[in-house]
């Protein structure tokens, strides 16, 4: 499968901004079951500095600044990716109590590098709240990854996709006390769970094409970058999961990047002198090519 | 000398009370009770000058301290408060062998973090291969996850580096913690330094002290070295985050000390990924930081966002390899006390050697078996977060009741990877001065550590010590009340001039005027004159009340000429409503109405409001002013403290004056006529004019017509008496009068001299300028308006046209200020994440 993503941020400010600094993190990275071939970011008007790297975690980044006077900011993302087929759902034996440990003492060298993905982070932070919630879903012994997909699903009928309800700065209590968000509260709040029962997980962020193939619901998260997670179980590695639409990310899934949470791996911020109030306006196109 | 008449190893009567107790080392007495021979020449000597004249010594180390402004802020319930530096005049003592331990301990240490923080951002290799664990590294928030794969210029991680140092029962030396991020207490060191050699000179002199000022010439090189900009002589600037933090004092004297500009963050802009200053004459390029803002708070792009400390752009100016941070962020890393217990593998690994300055014993909670043993043996403990490094949060297992024993577990069972189990090393004692006495005190030496032009560091011979408040405490900390000491590492030959240091320094083009000056610099200095000014201008008028009622009651009742005085008062403080609102107060209130004026701190207008708001600018920027200018500026907070709170003594306010006037002298002597001095002076101008224009539209709004106005005290406020009495040599008539105080411009105290000397100041500030600015216009107009108003000399009268006039005049004055506000002190908008 292979995909252009066309990803626009405007914002409009009421006052002219007079300097501004950026990073975006709109630039697929390439990874075993995806291949960035171009991806370009254009943006109005022309940056004064502009430059690329890897942050720590290896996503793509964009820095720029705008050093002349201005009242609207467009950044238009253009990316075509190939998504290879999906293939098999992983499964592990592995008790999760046993994941958890070996994870813990990350005693294998590749276990060791996951070990970030077990703390508290800006975002998520482990609670008794989270274990209770995830408890029903670990019963002892019960494999980490069936476990895992269980507290996925039981997240999907539990709580309402509205967007209404919270921001990018909601807490994560306030979500599960109001059972109710967006893809990316349902992210932290799988990563939550899964961190406060010592088994690590990450936030990937990425897009989820809308289109319905025939006879099939549409999927919530249109028209917007999507988020889900991914839980590492020794063995098997990094497994994905979505929350939001209770399935395991398959060709229809393109990655960005991933971090502890939403914070490492924010699509777009930036930090202006003046401007007044803003509006934003987000549009994001996925169109199948070939 | 001392030296020779004292019996080999009797203890001399100086310390009869010197009694070290318990297990710890004495730096002063061997476990036999004889005096270790380093110590044998100062203790003979400070005992050879007697108490009296030790006593008058250690005074004369307080004056010093004192005068010098040096303090540091506390923070104590309900806030911050600004302390004197607190210095013992004992020095601690040291052999060199001692301190060779000492030295090359820390050169190995400093060796070590430095390649552990160029992995950790760099190929990660320790983690992945289990040398460290990766919760330690990550869980810790001195690492700063932007900061990976930045490179510093030159690859040196650590340009400066310190540690605390204490010493064992065992007289081992023992690293207690490191320090990265920006460490404090060098300025300090040196400060001690200046104090002890002025207190005991010859001592000091003879002791073959190792001096601590190459310390600071080698660090001063590095900075040059680093600049990433080598064919121009680079622009250093210190970053401080204010007046407000802890150490600001020291902030000021190294800037100062180093030959940086002090500057905070919203001073610096990035551009092309570049920082600049911004000054009144533009941007000017900054090639190296030397910060003392704490990492994560330098950029509110990729660091903390919250942070109102910070430059957008500068971590990816650094990332650019455009300047030069030092240190470079994220260096906190290694302030991690679990780091600790895996150092001595990790100087096996990474440098071949065994660690030779130990840590103090450590156990990583997030390791189960350390965890375990903690947990077991918290009662002999000292237990730690990994992250904080003050003091205030750590705890001593064995002082916890079984309550807070079971919290302490609960947390670190929670969040085991954040918290250490370390041993408890009773701190070695040394001699500090208590009630005239010596008592002994748990010690421990901060020292410091700085790159040299090759790959390697050097080490200050000396550094800061600190003791504990009492003789009971093992906890060491300004915060705490401890007292500081200067460290005398003796030379074991007569002091090398280590002078082969190649210092960097470039000549240097010649400057003149003043480039560079911050917005925030200049509105400071502005507003440093106009305090200056208030206070004297309510100063002044307090005086002539008491002068007037010196010899009658003070009965504004009978007395209408004290009544128009009064309104005076209440007009030029601006502290309505004051005597305006009773035409007839009694004695006593009006006695109480004055002392408030004079003393109450938070009646807007009072001196001693004004005072402390003259403080406050001047602090923030210290670093502009001559040492005898601050002592100055000093001395006047220390008058208005000493002030007595009778009425009665209200013409004591004559030294306060005299203080306020060596304050404008000193500014006219010692600053250079670039924008500061213009700055300051156009506020002082602004200030007299609107003073004295205040003093004369109260005469009328109390009533008072050209018979009744109290012309002699109006004449005394101006200080134009003898002015007056020179010149006509009669009783004071109201036109003649208000042509000496309005219209005279021979006379300094006049409205318009303030006025063509403020024209005369502005045009020096805009002398590129083709148009004239919006404050000169604006003056101009003001001065017209005089011109104006005034048909014929010695033709103006107390009446409603000059009352008009004066209203104009003060209307156009503040427009001036705003202006001036406007166009050289508007701050650029505080940045915003979107």
């Amino acid at each position: 499968m292979k995909f252009r993503v066309i990803h626009r941020t405007e914002y409009n400010y009421s006052e002219p901004v007079s300097l501004c600094h950026n990073e975006a993190r709109l630039r697929p990275r390439s990874i075993g079951q995806q291949i960035c071939n171009v991806s370009q970011i254009e943006i109005e008007p022309a940056p004064a500095a502009m430059s690329d790297r890897q942050d720590i975690f290896g996503n793509h980044v964009t820095y720029f600044s705008i050093q002349e006077t201005h009242q609207q900011l467009v950044v238009t993302a253009t990316s075509e990716v190939e998504r290879g087929h999906h293939t098999l759902k992983p499964s592990s034996a592995t008790p999760w109590e046993e994941a958890s440990r070996v994870s813990r003492e990350g005693v294998e060298p590749e276990s060791r590098a996951v070990a970030q993905y077990l703390l508290d982070s800006p975002s998520v932070a482990r609670s008794r709240e989270l274990t209770e919630y995830a408890a029903p879903s670990f019963s002892p012994g019960r494999p980490v990854i069936e476990a895992a997909f269980d507290l996925c699903a039981r997240i999907h009928r539990d709580f309402e996709f509205d967007p209404a309800r919270t921001t990018v700065s909601t807490p994560l209590s306030e979500v599960l006390a109001h059972r109710a968000g967006v893809c990316q509260d349902f992210a932290h709040l799988a990563i939550g769970c899964l961190r406060s029962l010592a088994l690590p997980a990450r936030y990937v962020s990425g897009y989820l094409e809308t289109v319905p193939p025939p006879g099939k619901p549409r999927l919530v998260g249109a028209d917007a970058s999507h988020a889900w997670l991914a839980l590492y179980a020794p063995g098997a590695g990094w497994v994905e999961l979505d929350p939001t639409n209770d399935q395991m990310p398959d060709e229809r899934y393109v990655t960005i990047g991933w971090g502890r949470d939403y914070s490492d791996v924010a699509p777009f911020k930036g930090v202006i002198f003046g401007g007044g109030t803003h509006t934003l306006d987000v549009g994001v196109d996925m169109l199948r090519i070939d | 000398m001392a030296l020779n008449t004292a019996d080999e190893g009797a203890s001399p009567p100086f310390l009869s009370g010197y009694r070290p107790a318990g297990d710890a080392f004495d730096e002063l007495y061997e476990r036999d009770g004889t005096l270790r021979p380093h110590w044998e020449y100062l203790v003979h000597s400070v005992e050879a000058l007697g108490a009296a004249e030790f006593d008058r010594r250690c005074a004369e180390g307080r004056r010093l301290l004192h005068e010098s402004g040096a303090t540091y802020t506390a923070y104590r319930e309900p806030g911050r408060i600004e302390l004197p530096w607190p210095l013992d005049p004992m020095p601690v003592v040291l052999p060199s062998d001692a301190w060779r331990t000492i030295e090359d301990g820390l050169l190995q240490r400093v060796e070590l973090l430095e390649a552990v923080l160029a992995d950790l951002y760099g190929p990660g290799r320790l983690i992945d291969e289990g040398l460290v664990p990766g919760s330690l590294v990550w869980g810790h928030e001195g690492f700063l996850r932007p900061c990976a794969g930045v490179r510093p210029i030159g690859g040196r991680h650590l340009p400066v580096y310190s540690a605390d140092v204490a010493r064992a029962p065992d007289g081992h030396f023992v690293a207690l913690g490191d320090r990265a991020q920006a460490p404090s207490g060098s300025g300090y060191a040196l400060q001690n330094r200046v104090v002890m050699s002025h207190v005991l000179p010859s001592i000091f002199r003879d002791s073959q002290v190792h001096r601590l000022r190459f310390y600071f010439r080698r660090l001063r090189a590095t900075l040059f070295a680093l600049s990433p900009r080598q064919d121009e002589t680079p622009h250093i600037v210190f970053l401080t985050p204010g007046p407000g933090s802890e150490t600001y004092f020291e902030h000021t004297y190294l800037a100062n000390y180093l030959g940086c500009t002090l500057v905070q963050g919203d001073d610096l802009v990035v551009l092309d990924q570049q920082v600049w200053l911004r000054t009144l004459e533009g941007l000017r390029r900054v090639d190296v930081i030397l910060r003392r803002v704490d990492g994560a708070y330098c950029d509110p792009l990729e660091l903390r966002s919250d942070s109102l400390l910070g430059t957008p752009g500068l971590l990816q100016a650094a990332r650019a390899g455009n300047v030069a941070i030092v240190n470079p962020l994220g260096c906190s890393a290694i302030e991690n006390p679990g780091l600790m217990a895996f150092l001595p593998a990790l100087a096996r690994a990474l440098l071949g050697q065994d660690l030779q300055l130990p840590s103090v014993r450590t156990w990583w909670c997030g390791d189960d078996q350390s965890r375990a043993y903690v947990l077991e043996h918290m009662n002999d403990l000292v237990i730690k977060p990994t992250t904080a490094h003050s003091s205030d949060v750590t705890v001593f297992g064995g002082r916890l009741d079984a309550v807070g024993r079971d919290r302490v577990r609960r947390e670190i069972l929670a969040n085991p990877h954040l918290y250490v189990g370390q041993e408890y090393v009773p701190l070695s004692t040394t001699p500090v001065v208590v009630n005239g006495e010596l008592e002994p005190r748990a010690m421990v030496i901060r020292a410091f550590v700085a790159a040299d032009g090759g790959g390697g560091h050097t080490v200050m011979p000396g550094g800061l010590c600190r003791v504990a408040p009492d003789s009971s405490s093992p906890i060491v900390s300004n915060r705490f009340g401890g007292v500081s000491k200067d460290v005398w590492v003796l030379a074991s030959e007569p002091a090398r001039e280590l002078d082969s240091i190649a210092v960097a320094d470039r000549p240097l083009p010649v400057a003149r005027g003043g480039l560079e000056v911050a917005g925030r610099v200049a509105d400071n200095l502005f507003w440093v004159g106009r305090y200056a000014e208030r206070v004297e201008v309510a100063a002044r008028v307090l005086r002539e009340v008491a002068r007037h009622t010196r010899e009658i009651e003070l009965r504004p009742g009978d007395d209408p000429q004290l009544r128009t005085l009064l309104a005076v008062v209440t007009h030029v403080t601006a502290s309505f409503p004051g005597f305006t609102a009773t035409t007839a107060p009694g004695a006593e209130d009006t006695e109480q109405e004055l002392l408030a004026i004079l003393h109450d701190e938070k009646r807007v207008g009072s001196v001693r409001y004004n005072i402390r708001a003259l403080q406050k600018a001047a602090r923030s920027v210290r670093d502009q002013f001559s040492y005898d200018t601050w002592r100055v500026i000093g001395a006047i907070g220390d008058e208005m403290a000493a002030l007595p709170s009778t009425y009665g003594d209200l013409a004591e306010l004559e030294r306060l004056l005299i203080l306020l006037a060596a304050f404008g002298g000193l500014s006219a002597d010692s600053m250079t006529r670039g924008p500061r001095w213009r700055f300051l002076e156009i506020g002082r101008c602004l200030e007299r004019s609107l003073g004295l224009i205040a003093t004369l539209r109260a005469l009328r709004a109390a009533g008072a017509g050209d018979a009744e106005a109290p012309w002699q005290q109006i004449l005394g406020f101006a200080d134009s008496q003898t002015a007056y009495r020179r010149r006509y040599r009669s009783t004071p008539r109201t036109p003649l009068v208000l042509d000496l105080l309005i219209d005279d411009d021979s006379n300094p105290r006049s409205v318009v001299f303030q006025l063509l000397r403020m024209e005369a100041l502005l045009q020096g500030l805009s002398s590129n300028a083709v148009a004239p600015t919006a404050e000169q216009k604006a003056l101009r107009k003001a001065m017209k308006a005089l011109q104006d108003g005034k048909r014929a000399p010695g033709s103006r009268h107390l009446d409603s046209e000059l009352d008009g006039l004066l209203f104009h005049m003060q209307d156009r004055l503040t427009a001036i200020s705003d202006q001036i506000t406007q166009d050289y002190f508007r701050q650029p908008e505080r940045p915003h994440l979107v």
